[in-house]
């Protein structure tokens, strides 16, 4: 009779999609935008993604022979991590910064926990993060323009990527004090020349992590595996909606409700974040009402670096830190037991 | 010869940070470079070692009701001791190591050691005690902070070590890199164990 029990923790209900349908699934999704990366960026977009991803594979297929563990190299999640990694590096890297941060993606962030599954926070970003705080000069001046076009979009200002040249002008107009009236008349100007940026910012001219500059070529990505159903709406609706929302809000400098949703929206590595990074299975809440705080915290977050942090752009570190409050969101939004009422 | 094995138990079996996983909070904070490590060490291994002999020497007059005040007071008697030692002779280690020279009135390895070894072991085995877990406590925070100042500044004791040319690896130097490295080097030590 007791042998008719079986109990396991979730999920109980299985179906024919394995890990490795859905991570090449990710993959292919995730080929328009390095399409667009090595057109606008040139072939070493490419390179920099080959060897953060050989890196990845042999980094899990090594520690997995070590830990004498099923090697499960052929799962294709560590091709997803390395190829997030790639897409979370500049374009003008050394080889060497795909490599480190792609060991250190596998090794700590993930075989470390124990593996798939197992990993509290998104492995890529972990390895981006330890990537910056290790060389943060070469991950943050490497820029490449893109073929044809300026680091910021838009035509009259060269250096600098759109969420930079936009806190260094917050910067200035912020502090109108300390600085002279050219530099302050300068920065009204690139506020007012940054609604020019929208089309580069769509299609991807403009400077940036090799991955995360074209908007179409990812949405592209993302509305293949929203019709898979292998992610949800859920997150990244209300993660853009939440940093729209806000920074059209608190972002503006002319008092509440002047900001620019678009151009946050559209900048950065936000639809990258949202749509590839947020969405991770292991990593985010499972419940719908999770999933929707999950999101609205990752938006809170982001415009709360991208407005007073020391980085411009803060999507990688506004996931990480939503990943850490999984289990808890997990444990406080569960969903009622069916047949159970609240007691009076 | 017991007093010998209470002396070696320090080097490995029972290392502080590593098989005791105690005395996290210097291990953790001042192992930025090597020299720290060093300085701190032998400052923790002073206190320890005069600690563990008093308390053994005073180990049937303390009332047990009192005995970690008791202990603390002591232990705190020799902190002072070292805290104005480096503030006179060693000022740039003094400023550097700051407010965890203080912090060692309750290292917990310390007043382990007194509670569960000093107060019931006579004078010369708790002398050994100490300086055998003291000394591991030296071992254990240079290696660590040798790795982490080679690795992250390429300097070891403030020398070059790889030449200009070497891009540091930040992260070791910081707080999160602290604690990847102990993890690190308490794995690498488990396997050995095996």
């Amino acid at each position: 009779m007791e042998a008719h029990f079986y109990v396991s923790s979730s999920p109980h209900i299985r179906d024919r999609e394995s890990i490795r349908k859905i991570m090449f699934s990710v993959v292919v999704a995730l080929i328009p935008a390095l399409v667009g990366a090595v057109y606008f960026f040139g072939a070493r977009a490419l390179w920099i993604t080959v060897v953060s991803v050989l890196t990845a594979i042999i980094t899990e297929g090594l520690i997995q022979k070590l830990r004498k563990v099923p090697v499960t190299i052929s799962d294709g999640s560590a091709v997803v991590t390395g190829i997030l990694l790639a897409y979370n590096l500049p374009a003008g890297c050394p080889y060497w910064l795909p490599v480190i941060g792609s060991f250190f993606a596998i090794a700590i962030g993930k075989q470390a926990f124990g593996g798939l599954g197992y990993n509290p926070m998104n492995p890529a970003l972990l390895g981006r993060a330890f990537l910056l705080a290790s060389w943060p000069v070469r991950m943050t001046s490497e820029w490449v323009a893109p073929r044809g076009g300026t680091l910021s979009g838009i035509t009259t200002w060269t250096g600098a990527t759109p969420l930079n040249l936009l806190k260094q002008a917050r910067k200035v107009i912020h502090h109108k004090e300390l600085y002279t009236d050219n530099k302050i008349q300068e920065s009204f100007r690139i506020l007012s020349d940054i609604s020019s940026s929208y089309s580069a910012l769509f299609w991807g001219k403009v400077g940036g992590c090799l991955g995360e500059t074209s908007v179409i070529l990812l949405l592209i990505g993302a509305l293949y595996l929203l019709y898979k159903r292998y992610i949800g709406l859920e997150i990244p609706v209300t993660y853009i909606g939440v940093v729209a929302l806000l920074a059209w809000a608190f972002n503006g400098t002319k008092g509440l409700f002047t900001g620019d949703p678009l151009f946050h929206i559209l900048s950065g590595g936000l639809i990258l974040g949202a749509f590839f990074m947020a969405t991770d299975m292991v990593t985010t809440p499972v419940t719908v009402k999770g999933k929707l705080i999950f999101g609205a915290g990752c938006g809170v977050l982001t415009v709360f670096i991208r407005q007073f942090g020391g980085y411009p752009e803060g999507v990688s570190y506004s996931i990480l830190l939503m990943n850490l409050t999984t289990p808890i969101i997990d444990r406080y939004v569960k969903p009622k037991i069916f047949g159970h009422k609240k007691v009076e | 010869m017991r007093v010998i094995s209470e002396f070696t138990k320090g080097f490995w079996k029972d290392i502080p940070p590593f098989r005791l996983v105690l005395g996290l909070c210097p291990t953790l904070a001042v192992t930025s470079a090597a020299k720290n490590g060093l300085g701190m060490g032998l400052a923790t291994a002073f206190v320890l070692v005069c600690s563990n002999v008093i308390i053994s020497f005073l180990r049937k007059i303390i009332p047990s009701e009192v005995r970690i005040a008791s202990y603390i007071v002591l232990i705190a008697s020799f902190v002072v001791i070292v805290e104005l030692v480096t503030q006179a002779y060693f000022y740039t280690l003094y400023e550097q190591l700051g407010i965890f020279i203080p912090l060692i009135v309750v290292n917990c390895i310390i007043l382990g050691r007194a509670e569960a070894f000093a107060s019931k072991n006579s004078v010369i085995y708790s002398f050994a005690d100490g300086l055998g877990i003291g000394l591991g406590f030296t071992i254990s925070l240079t290696v660590l902070a040798s790795i982490r100042e080679i690795l992250g500044s390429g300097t070891f004791f403030g020398m070059s070590v790889f030449g200009k040319s070497y891009l540091p690896f930040s992260f070791l130097v910081i707080a999160p890199g602290a604690f990847i490295c102990l993890g690190v080097l308490l794995a690498v030590m488990n396997v050995f164990k095996k």
